[in-house]
């Protein structure tokens, strides 16, 4: 049995003019320490489905397992790094973290638990960053503390909501490499949303393509058979980089032409 | 002469000028009751330059009967946002509570201090309760609205942070509810003080009390015209010296 399992989930928003179809039936499925991609054009629903997972809204039909375990509404096992950061801009980077740290370990001393923001903050190398607000924070710099507030709910279940679109490319590329040097080390299991192929096949072991909505499912899954840990240098260069590719690229455009 | 000093000084002084011209025409030509600017100075300087003299009850300088109207307004307010913010923040919380009570708040906020005052004096039969109790029904809207607005329009990905994290109920208000509602808040803040202070004038002529404007409304059956014109432009001055101190608190907290 998968460690995740998304089976035949659909939900549709209803306006009092019209009723939108975004998800259409989708199935996912993931094994313990996966990193799994989701790619697919803007729009087509990769949000709700993350949003659906992480129990924020729910679906009209279908299921969620998680562990053994159905999805019933938000909790930290599945932890989530927002599209657009969603830090509380009235805490410091600390208390943005410990916040997390807090909710998932009431158990634990008040010393274990500052060890354990600031080893969160260390991972995400903010540590000089510590005791600022967000607005003191560049757009990379925030999507870090926004990573490290995600695993610091120590999750079943990291997912993340396209977490690099809204910074600049150079930037985006030392966020992938970090992010990639902490799954080496943790291997937790990971949603990821992107609509960045390249992101897609960089990261993760699978990818599912998500054809455009209204309606959207995934297609098969395309397996990454880079080997890890990856280089994004010689990545291009490898058979198996533009095998994965080139199926992603061709399943996302015979969708698109076909819902056209 | 730079245009800032130009925009900052010379063009205020030169509006007040203006203002001051139409003053003394209008007490030479057409209101002959009316004190002239020079007259007003000669009758009221005593009131300025020697603010915190005391010779009778309705007979004091101009910043201790300032003070005590400021004492009145300051309870007044304080009991303003210790129910109005509360109140609030269940009308933003709650949509039961919501139905229930906001046509109340919206049937309630418009009648005047006038209205209020002598309700006050029915209920509590002193003329110092009755004007708190005006100022506090009269200032505390702007508070209650703005609360409540700001908690409705709290940005759905801070609520979804504390979902995830699966807060308590006591969590949820401390960490992300309040925050986020506080610039809100403290708008409510500065217009309730405002408020309170527009209040003061009327509760202090219906009751009489020592303060602006009980010692304006005495002026004015005394037939001191000129002690009339000195409590408007002390009302003026302290109203916007509070809506700026007010203002700067509210920046403080904004800026976070």
């Amino acid at each position: 049995m998968p460690y995740l399992e998304v089976r035949a989930l659909a939900k549709s928003y209803a306006t009092p003019s019209r009723t939108t179809n975004v998800l259409d039936g989708v199935n996912l499925a993931l094994d313990e320490r996966e990193f799994v991609a989701i790619v697919g054009y803007s729009g087509s629903g990769k949000t709700t489905l993350v949003s659906l997972i992480a129990g924020l809204i729910t679906p009209d039909a279908g299921e969620i397992v998680l562990d053994g375990a159905p999805v019933r509404g938000p909790g930290p096992e599945r932890g989530i790094v927002f599209q657009q950061y969603s830090l509380l801009p009235w805490m410091t980077v600390y208390e943005n973290v410990a916040l997390a740290v807090d909710a998932v370990s009431p158990g634990r001393s008040a010393t274990e638990r500052k060890r354990l923001t600031q080893e969160f903050i260390a991972l995400v190398n903010l540590t000089p960053a510590t005791w600022k607000r967000p607005s003191q924070l560049s757009g990379g710099m925030r999507q870090r503390v926004a990573v490290a507030r995600g695993l610091a709910m120590r999750p079943k279940v990291l997912l993340m909501d396209e977490p690099f679109s809204a910074v600049d490319a150079l930037t985006r590329a030392n966020l992938q490499d970090e992010l990639l040097r902490i799954w080496n080390e943790h291997r937790s299991t990971v949603v990821l949303i992107t609509n960045d192929v390249d992101e897609a096949i960089l990261m993760s072991d699978r990818i599912y393509p998500m054809t455009p909505g209204p309606g959207a499912v995934l297609g098969p899954a395309i397996e990454v058979g880079l080997p890890r840990p990856r280089q994004r240098r010689h990545m291009s260069l490898e058979p198996a980089y533009q095998k994965a590719r080139q199926a992603i690229v061709e399943f996302l455009r015979a969708s698109r032409r076909a819902g056209v | 002469m730079t245009t800032a000093t130009l925009r900052k000084i010379v063009l205020p002084l030169l509006g007040l000028t203006g203002v001051l011209v139409v003053w003394a025409m209008l007490s030479q030509a057409i209101a002959p009751d009316l004190p002239s600017p020079l007259r007003t100075w000669r009758e009221s300087s005593r009131y300025v330059l020697d603010p915190f003299f005391k010779d009778g009850e309705m007979n004091q300088g101009i910043l201790r009967l300032a003070f005590y109207s400021l004492v009145r307004v300051a309870k007044g307010y304080a009991l303003a946002l210790a129910i109005g913010t509360p109140l609030g923040f269940l009308l933003g919380l709650s949509r039961t509570f919501h139905a229930a009570f906001d046509p109340i708040v919206q049937f309630l906020r418009p009648i005047s201090p006038l209205a209020w005052l002598p309700l006050g004096l029915v209920i509590f039969q002193k003329s110092e309760p009755a004007a708190v109790f005006t100022i506090a029904l009269c200032a505390m809207w702007p508070t209650v609205i703005n609360t409540a607005v700001g908690v409705r329009s709290i940005s759905q990905d801070y609520l979804n942070v504390g979902r995830v994290l699966k807060l308590s109920r006591k969590k949820m208000l401390t960490k992300i509810i309040v925050p986020a509602t506080l610039p809100y808040v403290f708008t409510g803040y500065r217009l309730s003080l405002g408020l309170a202070w527009l209040v003061i004038v009327a509760a202090e002529m219906l009751t009489g009390t020592p303060g602006v404007g009980g010692f304006l409304w005495q002026e004015y059956n005394s037939l001191v015209y000129s002690h009339i014109i000195l409590s408007v432009a002390t009302i003026g001055a302290v109203g916007l010296l509070l809506d700026r101190l007010m203002g700067l608190v509210e920046a403080r907290v904004k800026s976070v």
